[in-house]
């Protein structure tokens, strides 16, 4: 029994691996990207506008919503990275439904990897904003002795994103193969719709953490150069 | 469970691809789509709320334009309603007044008809008592009426009551014009002469006599002598006629009328 995707080896040369977690990642990236060019090749302006159109639009401009809710003012700037990890992980996790399915989110390589893009992208915005030393100084606040646990909160907050996903997800994987092997009738069905539950809730909290420390990054620039504003 | 760093770089860029082709396929379409709807509705919102401005200010001007034609409309009715009034007040005032002018001349000319009528009359009356009198004259006495006239009027003369003959007499006596005889006929010189004694008997002797005719006289002879006068004619009878035959006539008239 498996664990993981990453232990499915399709292709393998030295320290390049093709396995079933890059290979199912492929596949969901080439069904979320076909699927939306074709529905954003018939877009509308008009007040009646197709079914599929409308869904995304919901999807959309929800994700929007949320972001300004946590307190980015500007969501369009960081639409692009936090509604792809929601999708990226909602679909991911939505096709358990079918039989076989092994999610990618279900492999730790991928969960780290979505964590690492997190923990970059925080940084990103962060000196976006406010330019690369004003970025650094937050390290150093409110004192340099807090230096060091700021340095460990950003890395073990990277660290729990990445176990926490992957554990969710794993877990539920482990659960139905086990109830399989158990009990073959009804009871995986269940739990197959406990884990679309989870799942999804996994979704949206991982994308919410990640909006909660890019807005954190964001707003501490953001207050100091309030600050000066006033000094001035 | 253990991580394979390959894996973990894969999927990272595998992930940030993912995000460049979602930003390009998915995000940016659907939000421009999105803005440029809500930007075409709020147009349209707004060029709703404008017509409405403007569709209530026209309500408003057409209601005043209304209640201005209204007014104007009862003003011009009022005004025509007085015109009408007073053009057929002078209408039924001439009308009255055409109606009472023409009374008047059909009674004038009722009036000058039934005068023409009577004096028609009359005369055809005289004329034809004159010749029914001539005619039966001549044939009882075969005499002309004339001979007949004078010695009637002679007979007048000398039938004179004595107060009629002193009245005569002091006329003729206070002026020393003529006396004058009038007659409707030529007197012939044996009735002059006829005339002349028989005054000659009442006042004496006297030279001075005027003989004069007139046709209007009808058959008749005037005496005349200083405002005094003594006559006899048809004309009495005539005018006694006259009075029998209109009486009738006007009574006819006043019949026809009411």
């Amino acid at each position: 029994m498996n664990l993981s995707p990453d232990q499915t080896v399709f292709w393998s040369n030295g320290f390049i691996t093709i396995n079933l977690t890059i290979v199912t990642t492929w596949v969901i990236m080439l069904f979320m990207v076909i699927g939306a060019m074709l529905i954003t090749s018939k877009l509308k302006t008009t007040k009646t506008i197709s079914r599929w159109q409308a869904i995304l639009e919901i999807i959309v401009t929800t994700i929007n919503e949320q972001i300004k809710e946590v307190g980015l003012d500007n969501p369009n700037k960081y639409i692009g990275f936090i509604g792809t990890l929601f999708l990226f992980i909602a679909v991911s996790n939505f096709w358990i439904i079918l039989p076989w399915y092994e999610p990618p989110t279900g492999s730790l390589s991928t969960t780290a990897a979505l964590a690492i893009a997190v923990f970059l992208a925080v940084p990103f915005f962060g000196i976006q904003q406010t330019g690369f030393f004003a970025y650094l100084k937050t390290y150093i606040k409110p004192t340099f002795i807090m230096l060091p646990f700021n340095i460990i909160s950003e890395l073990s907050r990277t660290l729990a994103l990445a176990i926490r996903l992957f554990g969710n997800i794993m877990s539920g994987g482990m659960i139905i193969a086990i109830l399989l092997s158990i009990s073959p009738l009804f009871i995986p069905i269940v739990m197959k719709a406990l884990g679309l539950l989870t799942g999804m809730v996994q979704a949206y909290i991982f994308c919410i953490l990640a909006t909660v420390y890019i807005a954190a990054a964001v707003q501490e620039s953001v207050k100091k150069k309030k600050v000066v504003g006033c000094k001035c | 469970m253990e991580i394979n760093w390959f894996t973990v770089i894969a999927q990272l860029i595998n992930f940030l691809v993912l995000v460049w082709l979602m930003k390009k396929y998915l995000y940016k379409p659907i939000l421009d789509a999105v803005e440029k709807r809500e930007t075409k509705i709020a147009t349209e919102l707004e060029d709703a709320k404008s017509k409405v401005t403007e569709a209530k200010k026209e309500q408003l001007e057409f209601k005043q334009k209304n209640e201005a034609f209204d007014a104007n409309k009862k003003k011009m009715m009022g005004q025509v309603t007085a015109d009408a009034e007073s053009e057929r007040q002078k209408l039924l005032d001439k009308a009255q007044k055409d109606a009472e002018d023409l009374k008047t001349k059909i009674e004038q000319a009722s009036k000058e008809l039934q005068e023409n009528l009577n004096a028609d009359i009359v005369q055809k009356t005289q004329q034809q008592v004159l010749y029914i009198a001539k005619k039966a004259l001549a044939q009882l006495a075969s005499t002309s009426l004339e001979e007949q006239t004078v010695q009637v009027f002679i007979g007048k003369i000398k039938s004179l009551s004595a107060k009629e003959k002193t009245k005569f007499t002091d006329a003729f006596h206070s002026d020393s014009k003529p006396v004058s005889v009038k007659s409707a006929f030529a007197l012939s010189g044996k009735e002059q002469k006829s005339i002349k004694v028989a005054i000659a008997d009442l006042l004496g002797e006297t030279s001075d006599y005027e003989f004069e005719t007139h046709p209007k006289s009808i058959s008749g002879i005037e005496l005349a002598s200083n405002g005094y006068k003594l006559s006899w004619s048809f004309s009495e009878y005539i005018t006694s006629l006259e009075k029998s035959l209109t009486s009738p006539l006007a009574k006819t008239q006043e019949t026809e009328q009411n």
